[in-house]
């Protein structure tokens, strides 16, 4: 009876959503649980760059962009609830911010027809567009990560990492198990020794690792981590007085929530990135006066300029280029989510095109093709200065070893294309 | 009122041992049946199914093995989420080991290798108790979820360690993979649900719930009257074994179709169904049901109104849905201890005995 009521209820509250004919962008978001800290930047940079074309050009192509939030807490279940809850508002394309939830939507989203963009997470095979052909991971993905970092130490070690050891300190899920296979690959290609130390989520528990770190005395500790799991993992480090130039995370661990809190210690620090860092770029000004200033800042409107606010601002910045190029494309301003999905296919960032948005020098030129989704692949290593209270890069960019990590793509993709009795094929 | 009678008149033991004594009752159940099996498939769509029906369905399947043992057994246990990650890695390793089979038999073969792995760990409850056997289900619990992490065999080695479900049909209608339709992984799941309700419902009735009973409310009593309490034990194991690992492996392989082991069968998800067993009501199958209702629903439903109705930012929802979940747990469990299970049983019997109750 209880549940009857109930379904009755909810099924008049979601008949009453009305539906617009709007450019419709889910935000499933997480401001909640152990992941909360870096997602609520993320979501904010996010939501603001729309409020800012809606606010500053009337929408994208004289159409207004619509974004509706959803709460995942970086739980899977609710991020099924939040997809299959919003998919009918005509959602033009999903950026989960989970590896987990991603799996989760990769056959629902290609199912429906949905792209999914998922920046510097998710399947790494998806880069294989002819298997994979509504998943989208450019501009570079964990693989392209891990060999970027390798590449780093390489070059500082005047060439070879013969006879080193380097740890993976990775969060224990599909996450973090990605760059396992390419860090083994590589291991081969320049001789250095893996070690690896997993951590279980969310990553609170991790003393035993840093115990194993202090015994077996690694030259590098790379990590894999995500939310709560980093801050301590720096503290940790920090604790052990572990060289912290020499430990460098991915992109995902990076950000100004991470480090602050082991304090001055944590200087040193280094993390990937693959777009550039810091407010000095001509749109904050536009952000500041059209939709901090304005009073339309998503969430708390205080994460403007940090490294996960610049990394949402990015995504969504992705996700308005395609949506303009699937105009072009397809001669209407109100598209489809196959529309998208095209204009997605057919992306094309240059530096002309960011200059022209107020982002001259933010991230790597890159094309996307039906073979390739996953961008080129260039990333830079970025350092935290605690006196500045600022990650700076330290490197130009520069691309990943494409000769270890393409033939894994392939191989990959062709697994699960063989799994799910997909046909490759543009 | 509803009820047109006062009381029970049972003439004859048929009567009097029914699982629903009062015609009305009955009758309302062959109704809900009907509508369950003949309607709800032609007008769910995918958000139905996967916001609601799914997870009530395959919870409730998890929640009435969790009740048998804790409920009619006596034997608490803490490792559900684990028991549930056995069911979903054998249902994988079946379906693609052996992939001409029929779902059908994978999912119940699933329960059947989650049932003896439950024996194994109820060995101990031969030995102890009450808390302290909580503690060593809890121990099953992160030894399972740690293994099917760490054992490359279980997840067939893939480079993520996440298992996904390959599409599998019955009758030639998908009903795992991404191209099911709604209605047919919400009849799959219900086909489950209803047997296993019935299955539970008629077991403890019979003797083996009688000695299940027994053991629960006094075991040394129970052994000179002659239960078997090794017997008694390791059945309510291995039959609540059963249920969870289908659970599991409809959780998996209809409802979820990948699954990361640590995220989805943590220490979380024991004590969520833990939860709807309490909160439903000890010893009962329909607090079972009325427990994952409850656990399952209330949160879509916040949402929906808080969200979606009120036009709140969802982190404020989901804050106050750990508020608002947390104070109605407090308040049900003060004003009714029994669970739902016992509102609805007290209400009836009001009810029946309107207008003067006593």
């Amino acid at each position: 009876m209880k549940q009857k009521l109930l379904t009755a209820i909810a099924a008049t509250m979601m008949a009453a959503s009305p539906a617009l004919a709007d450019l419709v962008i889910v935000d499933t978001s997480y401001r909640t649980g152990p992941y909360a800290a870096n997602g609520i930047p993320f979501s904010d940079g996010y939501q603001d760059y729309f409020t800012l074309l809606n606010e500053r050009d009337g929408g994208i192509g004289g159409e207004a962009v619509r974004v509706v939030e959803c709460e995942t807490g970086y739980n899977t279940e609710k991020g099924v609830e939040c997809y299959e809850a919003t998919k009918g508002e005509g959602a033009l394309v999903y950026q989960p911010l989970s590896t987990g939830i991603t799996y989760q939507l990769i056959p629902k989203a290609t199912a429906d027809g949905i792209p999914l963009h998922t920046m510097g997470y998710g399947r790494t095979s998806a880069k294989n567009g002819e298997v994979f052909k509504y998943v989208f991971n450019y501009p570079a993905n964990y693989w392209d990560g891990a060999s970027l970092a390798i590449t780093h130490l390489v070059e500082q070690n005047g060439g070879s990492l013969d006879g080193k050891k380097v740890a993976l300190v990775y969060h224990n899920s599909a996450y973090g198990k990605e760059p396992i296979r390419t860090l083994e690959g590589l291991a081969e290609k320049h001789g250095y020794e893996l070690m690896l130390l997993p951590v279980d989520h969310p990553g609170q528990e991790q003393k035993s690792q840093w115990l194993q770190v202090r015994q077996q005395k690694p030259d590098y500790v790379l990590m894999w981590g995500w939310g709560v799991m980093n801050q301590v993992a720096i503290q940790e480090a920090v604790n052990i007085r572990f060289p912290m130039e020499n430990f460098i995370g991915i992109w995902w661990s990076g950000s100004e929530n991470d480090v602050k809190a082991a304090g001055e210690k944590a200087n040193g620090y280094k993390a990937l990135t693959f777009h550039n860092l810091g407010s000095d770029y001509p749109i904050y000004a536009d952000i500041q006066k059209y939709v901090v200033d304005a009073g339309n800042a998503a969430g708390a409107g205080d994460q403007v300029g940090t490294v996960l606010y610049n990394r949402g601002m990015y995504a969504a910045m992705l996700a308005a280029e395609a949506i303009k190029t699937a105009q072009e494309m397809h001669g209407t301003a109100d598209i489809t989510s196959q529309q998208m999905r095209d204009g997605m296919e057919n992306l094309e960032i240059t530096e002309a095109k960011m200059a022209g948005l107020g982002l001259p020098n933010f991230g790597p030129e890159f094309k996307v093709s039906c073979q390739n989704h996953g961008g080129n692949g260039f990333g830079a290593v970025s350092q935290w200065d605690a006196a500045a209270g600022e990650f700076k890069l330290i490197t130009e960019y520069y691309q990943s070893d494409q000769d270890v990590i393409q033939p894994l793509v392939a191989e990959d993709s062709a697994a699960f294309a063989a799994e799910n009795g997909i046909e490759a094929g543009c | 009122m509803i009820y047109r009678e006062s009381g029970d008149f049972s003439t004859t033991y048929q009567q009097d041992s029914q699982t629903f004594p009062i015609k009305f009752d009955r009758y309302r159940y062959y109704v809900l049946l009907v509508l369950a099996f003949a309607v709800v498939p032609f007008v769910i769509n995918d958000y139905w199914v996967n916001a609601v029906f799914l997870p009530f369905l395959i919870y409730s399947i998890a929640a009435i093995g969790l009740n048998i043992l804790v409920g009619y057994c006596g034997q608490v246990s803490l490792g559900t989420g684990g028991f549930m990650a056995v069911g979903a890695y054998a249902c994988y390793k079946l379906m693609t080991a052996f992939p001409d089979v029929n779902i059908f038999f994978h999912i119940i073969l699933s329960g059947g290798i989650t049932a003896f792995v439950c024996v194994l760990f109820g060995l101990p409850s031969l030995r102890i108790k009450g808390f302290y056997l909580a503690v060593a289900t809890l121990a099953a619990q992160f030894f399972l979820v740690w293994m099917f992490n760490r054992i490359g065999w279980f997840y067939n080695y893939s480079a993520s360690g996440q298992i996904n479900a390959p599409e599998r049909t019955v009758f030639g209608v998908p009903v795992t993979g991404a191209e099911t339709a709604p209605w047919a992984a919400y009849l799959f799941c219900l086909v489950f649900t209803v047997v296993c309700a019935l299955v539970a419902r008629n077991m403890t009735r019979g003797m083996q719930g009688r000695q299940w009973m027994a053991i629960r409310d006094m075991d040394i009593a129970a052994e000179i009257i002659g239960v078997n309490p090794l017997r008694a034990k390791l059945s309510a194991f291995a039959v609540s074994g059963f249920f969870v690992g289908l659970s599991g492996a409809l959780f998996f392989a209809v409802y979820l179709g990948a699954v990361e082991v640590g995220e989805v069968f943590g220490i979380s998800k024991s004590f969520l169904v833990l939860f709807m067993v309490i909160i439903g009501g000890l010893g009962s199958i329909f607090g079972s049901f009325a427990g994952a209702a409850f656990l399952v629903l209330l949160p879509v439903f916040l949402k929906n109104v808080l969200v979606g109705g009120l036009g709140w930012p969802t982190d404020l929802v989901e804050h106050m849905q750990f508020m608002i979940v947390g104070a109605m747990i407090i308040i049900f469990l003060i004003l009714e201890p029994h669970g739902l299970a016992q509102l609805w049983r007290v209400a009836k019997e009001k009810l029946r005995l309107w207008p003067f109750p006593h």
